[in-house]
């Protein structure tokens, strides 16, 4: 085996997950340094310089947004919550707090390389400093330094907000971005509450760039958290 | 008959006398004929020899009053201190009942068994404390004098002409495990006086002059040995119907003494209460409230009161009647009673008395051939003034004042009346003798009597006769009476004036009563029907305090316990009717104690409020306390009776209610076992179908997976995935179902589009749905629904997972939606075989399953679920066969109201 090309922080306290998880990402190019709480996590987290912080949310001695809320004091290193399938809202806190990514347990080893290669690659996008000018995933085209839209080929007209909306998802693609934040981010800190006037536009949205809205291929929606734009 | 055998009811009493004994401590009381016969020094001794057999004695309160002998006996005996209590600037030092019931000990020595409390403390006498020592398990020696027994109170006033206040009730003295009689003789008890060994000398001296004359110390000692040979003869008798030894046994007596108004009738009561101790008879005070005895002045009644009082103090019931006639009222109620005896009291009838009618004791005697009466006279003693200063007393604590009426206005009208009569007479003067023009002064006479009242009455008639006489009268213009036969004419006047004016007040009065008897039952009836409506506690107590407040004209609140028997302040609504601040204290000790106390009873009567245990079937509920506007209202004896009928009902209903509510609780927890057990059955098949594939595929892999050709491995792999993820699903459904249940699911409502919670669930069930072709036929223009999105997505994750499931790969499945009246209709059709015939409603049901056991696993809660969540929502869900084959699942969301503004562009509007 290869020098590991990656360095991840798993903080997990249940011993089979970490099993699992010791078994599958070095085959993947992984180096994996273990820790059992919160507490030793964020040492880990400062010694090892990882490349993703894989974190759990229910651990035994910290609130897992409190982790995330520590570790972002001083690093900007991707992170991904696993959680089990429990209320929304701890999601949309380790989210707010500044998790990058969640995963619902239980989850296949698909799905966790997936979501690792997206937060790799931003996170290696964040520390180069500066972002891809250009997104495309099967026919959709995004030129954010043109700001022009492509379907399938064709041009698609897109209202300001509209564009705006789907630049917000372009710059975290294949990643969730909670309600708050695409509010935050397109109308401003003081409209986060109107969830609605999001959907309503991101269904205006669907409707030009998706050819069933009813059955997304980009514009995908994680219930009660936000949405994610399809990465690949 | 059969007299052998001891009556059942006595030895039912008799078990319960033990039963009591067993576990309450013992009273030992020291009894003398008076003060100084060495009461306290007997007491001290047998404590002290109590102390040497290491029996643990506490001296509670001892009164040495200086006597250095008996001083002496206290040394080495533990004295508890005294509770000093402030009255009106002075410390009052008294038994402190508390510490000594915290400190338990075997015995304790408290002296003056007749004492009164000082005002605050928690009882009112200092028997009431020991009989809260002896309940408690606690030995106790008191000790006390003849003078103090409560029935013969009155009989040593009159021998020594002092009479005390402090007396003891002669159920605590007959209640004693033990009476000692400390006898001296009374030469000997002078002789101590002189040397001032009983009181100091300067105070002997007065003592001798006044009550410790001889003539009295043989009387009051006679007294003594004859009340206690009573209390050992008692115990004779007692014993010998414990043992079954025959004896003759007169059939239970009943007697029945009539409480008049008279200032004999506190004679009357403690005499019929001595009457029946020595017949051992139940005995039962009556008053008939007559029209005539209602209309008397407020002290008059206050006295009835409180003799019917002290008639309960002594043992018997007091009962109030209503009617018009005394003697016929007692004489039915005697025979209604199966009473065989009746005490009544008689007037003096000399001089001019002697010619009024019968008095209602000479009519009950003539009246009574069937029973036995006995006339208590009437003496010239008759201690009136002191009971006139009691009454002054009682009244300034009852806080009642005498009502004032304004009467001179209907002497007035009777005067006119008059007037008018002698002007229609003179106009009728020319055509008219004065024996017709007198018809028109009786109709004057008459309507007085009929409107005004006797007094103006009896005026009317006087005045009538005088006019008639003076003007029409010959001689006329004068007062002279030249006929006599006009005498007869007045005396007619004066008499139907009286008739009738007394008729209409005793119809008026019975009508007034027959009146607040039906507002009392209207009022019952009313709370009752009420309370029986209400079904829970907090609309119970709202309802008893309302009609409490206005039956009783005073504020009320029900004091209820929590789980460990404290009382607690109420918590609901309060309303004017609610007393506030009750004393949580007092209604702990009446709750613990099963008596009433506070305002107008002897405990804690320093308390504002009237405090009554409100007692259920299967023991005390809560504490009624009632604050009246007028004590009057409540201590009537028939008001108290009122009150505890309405206690009793609320009582009840309070009780109903607390077992319905056990009763809700235990059928919930039968519902609950029930689904618990058919998930538990569900369960244990469903998840281990699974787990045995898992357990089996992976054994293989681990034991032999080198030997097997790669996709052998992979097969296994993919099986032990498959079930994993089912189990995963399976458990997710429990889940749900127990959020649902529990009620930690609160609907998170938000403005959503269903367009995109159907993309989002089918982006879910992606690998699900992989072998099926899936349609959807949602409009764009659907109306936005304001739902629960994760919910919602939820159900339809659930019949999409439950179409697949059961349907034929390679089948088509649609989703469709549209606008129905003011609700939106969603529906999931499916090719598949469709739903067994009958089972259109049961599939959502818990733990429903179409084959049971069958291929398709799952505990079966995916569509209950639905269910509960469709519901959740105010919405219906359905499923039915479609005639092309297939079944379609339908659920509506209601559309009420309309979403929120959008919000603008700030972002806009600021590059603009």
């Amino acid at each position: 085996m290869t020098a590991p090309r990656y360095h991840a922080v798993l903080i997990e306290d249940d011993p089979q997950i970490r099993r699992f998880l010791r078994t599958v990402l070095p085959s993947e190019g992984f180096e994996v340094f273990e820790a059992e709480s919160g507490e030793r996590g964020l040492v880990e987290a400062a010694t090892r310089k990882p490349d993703v912080v894989i974190l759990d949310l229910g651990l035994p001695d910290l609130d897992g947004a409190e982790v995330i809320r520590r570790l972002r004091e001083w690093s900007p290193v991707p992170i991904l919550v696993l959680s089990a399938r429990t209320r929304e809202q701890d999601k949309i806190a380790a989210l707010d707090a500044g998790a990058d990514d969640y995963l619902v347990k239980p989850f296949g080893a698909g799905e966790l390389m997936a979501r690792l290669r997206v937060a790799l690659r931003h996170g290696s996008a964040r520390a180069g400093g500066a972002s891809e000018p250009t997104f495309a995933v099967d026919g959709l085209k995004v030129d954010l330094a043109a700001r022009r839209v492509s379907i399938g080929g064709r041009d698609a007209k897109l209202t300001p907000i509209e564009y705006r909306l789907l630049a917000a998802l372009v710059k975290h693609a294949g990643m969730v971005v909670t309600h708050r934040q695409l509010l935050r981010d397109v109308w401003g800190p003081a409209y986060v509450e109107h969830v609605h006037t999001l959907r309503v536009h991101m269904a205006a949205l669907r409707h030009k760039l998706e050819a069933d809205p009813a059955r997304p291929r980009y514009l995908l929606t994680e219930l009660g958290v936000g949405y994610r734009l399809a990465a690949e | 008959m059969d007299n052998d055998r001891p009556d059942p009811d006595q030895l039912l009493a008799r078990v319960r006398r033990e039963e009591r004994a067993e576990t309450r401590g013992k009273l030992r009381i020291f009894f003398g004929a008076c003060a100084g016969v060495g009461k306290t020094y007997a007491m001290l001794s047998a404590a002290r020899e109590q102390r040497s057999e290491d029996v643990d004695v506490l001296v509670g309160v001892v009164e040495t009053h200086g006597r250095k002998e008996t001083a002496a006996l206290l040394e080495g005996l533990t004295l508890l201190p005294r509770k000093s209590i402030p009255y009106r600037g002075v410390e009052l030092e008294e038994l402190d009942l508390d510490a000594a019931l915290a400190r338990k000990p075997r015995l304790i020595v408290v002296d003056e068994l007749a004492h009164t409390n000082a005002p605050g403390s928690r009882h009112a006498k200092r028997w009431q404390d020991i009989e809260e020592l002896l309940d408690a398990g606690i030995d106790v020696y008191s000790a006390m004098n003849v003078q103090h027994l409560e029935s013969l109170n009155d009989v040593v006033g009159k021998i020594t002409g002092i009479r005390v206040w402090e007396t003891v009730p002669d159920r605590i003295f007959d209640e004693a495990h033990e009476v000692e009689l400390v006898d001296l003789p009374p030469d000997e008890l002078i002789e101590r006086l002189h040397e001032g060994k009983v009181y100091m000398p300067e105070a002997a001296a007065g003592a001798l002059q006044n009550f410790f004359r001889k003539g009295n110390l043989i009387a009051l000692r006679e007294l003594a040995l004859r009340r206690t040979a009573e209390r050992v003869d008692r115990q004779m008798r007692e014993y010998r119907t414990d043992e079954g030894i025959e004896t003759p046994w007169p059939v239970a007596e009943r007697i029945v003494v009539c409480v008049g108004p008279g200032a004999n009738a506190e004679r009357i009561v403690r005499s019929g209460a001595r009457l029946a101790a020595r017949m051992k008879a139940d005995w039962t005070a009556v008053y008939v409230e007559t029209p005539r005895l209602q209309r008397q002045p407020d002290a008059e009644r206050d006295r009835i009161l409180r003799n019917l009082r002290l008639a309960e103090q002594l043992g018997g019931i007091a009962v109030t009647l209503g009617g018009g006639n005394v003697a016929e009222e007692i004489l039915a109620y005697a025979r209604a009673s199966n009473a065989t005896r009746i005490v009544v009291g008689r007037a003096r009838r000399d001089g001019l008395r002697a010619w009024l009618p019968l008095s209602a004791a000479d009519r009950i005697v003539a009246g009574a051939s069937d029973l036995e009466v006995q006339v208590v006279g009437e003496t010239e003693d008759t201690a009136s003034a002191p009971t006139k200063a009691l009454l002054a007393r009682s009244r300034d604590h009852l806080g009642v004042r005498p009502r004032g009426k304004q009467r001179w206005p209907r002497y007035v009208w009777a005067a006119a009346a008059v007037a008018v009569a002698t002007g229609v007479a003179a106009l009728t003067d020319p055509f008219f003798e004065p024996a017709n023009q007198v018809m028109i002064y009786l109709l004057a006479v008459t309507l007085v009597a009929v409107r005004l009242g006797r007094g103006p009455s009896v005026f009317a008639a006087v005045a009538s006769v005088v006019a008639f006489d003076f003007f029409y009268v010959a001689p006329r213009w004068s007062f002279a009476i030249s006929d006599t036969q006009y005498l007869l004419t007045f005396g007619v006047m004066l008499a139907v004036g009286l008739i009738i004016s007394n008729l209409t007040a005793n119809i008026r009065t019975r009508a007034r009563i027959a009146g607040y008897r039906e507002q009392r039952t209207t009022a019952l009836y009313a709370m009752s029907r009420e309370l029986a409506a209400a079904d829970d506690t907090e609309d119970m107590l709202r309802i008893a305090v309302k009609h409490i407040a206005q039956v009783f004209e005073s504020q009320a609140v029900i004091l209820l316990p929590d789980g460990d028997g404290r009382i607690r302040q109420p918590r609901g609504a309060s309303t004017d009717a609610s007393l506030h601040g009750a004393d949580l204290s007092v209604a702990q000790w009446v709750f613990d104690h099963d008596e009433p106390a506070g305002l107008g009873t002897d405990t804690l009567p320093a308390a504002q409020a009237h405090y009554l245990r409100l007692a259920g079937s299967q023991g005390p509920i809560g504490v009624l306390a009632v604050l009246p506007a007028s004590p009057r209202r409540l201590f009537v004896p028939e008001q108290q009776r009122l009150l505890e009928t309405f206690a009793s009902q609320i009582a009840l209903a309070l009780e109903r209610s607390q077992l319905g509510a056990a009763a809700k609780q235990s059928e919930l927890s039968a519902e609950s076992e029930r689904l618990r057990n058919a998930l538990l059955a569900a369960i244990s098949h469903d998840l281990r179908t699974p787990l045995a594939s898992i357990v089996g595929a992976s054994s293989s892999l681990l034991e032999r997976g080198e030997r097997m050709d790669p996709r052998g491995r992979h097969e296994l792999a993919r099986a032990i995935h498959e079930e994993a993820q089912r189990m995963s699903g399976l458990i997710d459904n429990v889940l749900d179902m127990a959020r649902l249940q529990s009620g930690a699911a609160s609907l998170n409502r938000q403005w959503h589009p269903l367009e995109e919670l159907v993309g989002a669930t089918l982006k879910r069930l992606e690998t699900a749905l992989a072998g099926h072709r899936v349609q959807t036929h949602i409009p764009g223009d659907l109306p936005l629904v304001n739902v629960d999105g994760v919910l919602i997505g939820q159900v339809l994750a659930n019949l999409l997972e439950n179409a697949a499931k059961y349907t034929p790969r390679g089948t088509t499945i649609a989703i469709s939606a549209e606008v129905g009246h003011e609700e939106l209709v969603v529906s999931v059709a499916d090719e598949g075989p469709g739903l067994p015939a009958g089972e259109e409603e049961r599939i959502f049901d818990k733990f429903h399953r179409a084959a049971p056991e069958g291929p398709q696993s799952g505990v079966g809660l995916g569509l209950s679920i639905c269910k509960a969540i469709v519901q959740a929502h105010g919405g219906t869900i359905a499923a039915e066969n479609l005639p092309a084959g297939g079944a379609v699942f339908r659920f509506t969301l209601p559309l009420v109201g309309s979403p929120p503004e959008m919000a603008g562009d700030p972002g806009l509007r600021r590059a603009a």
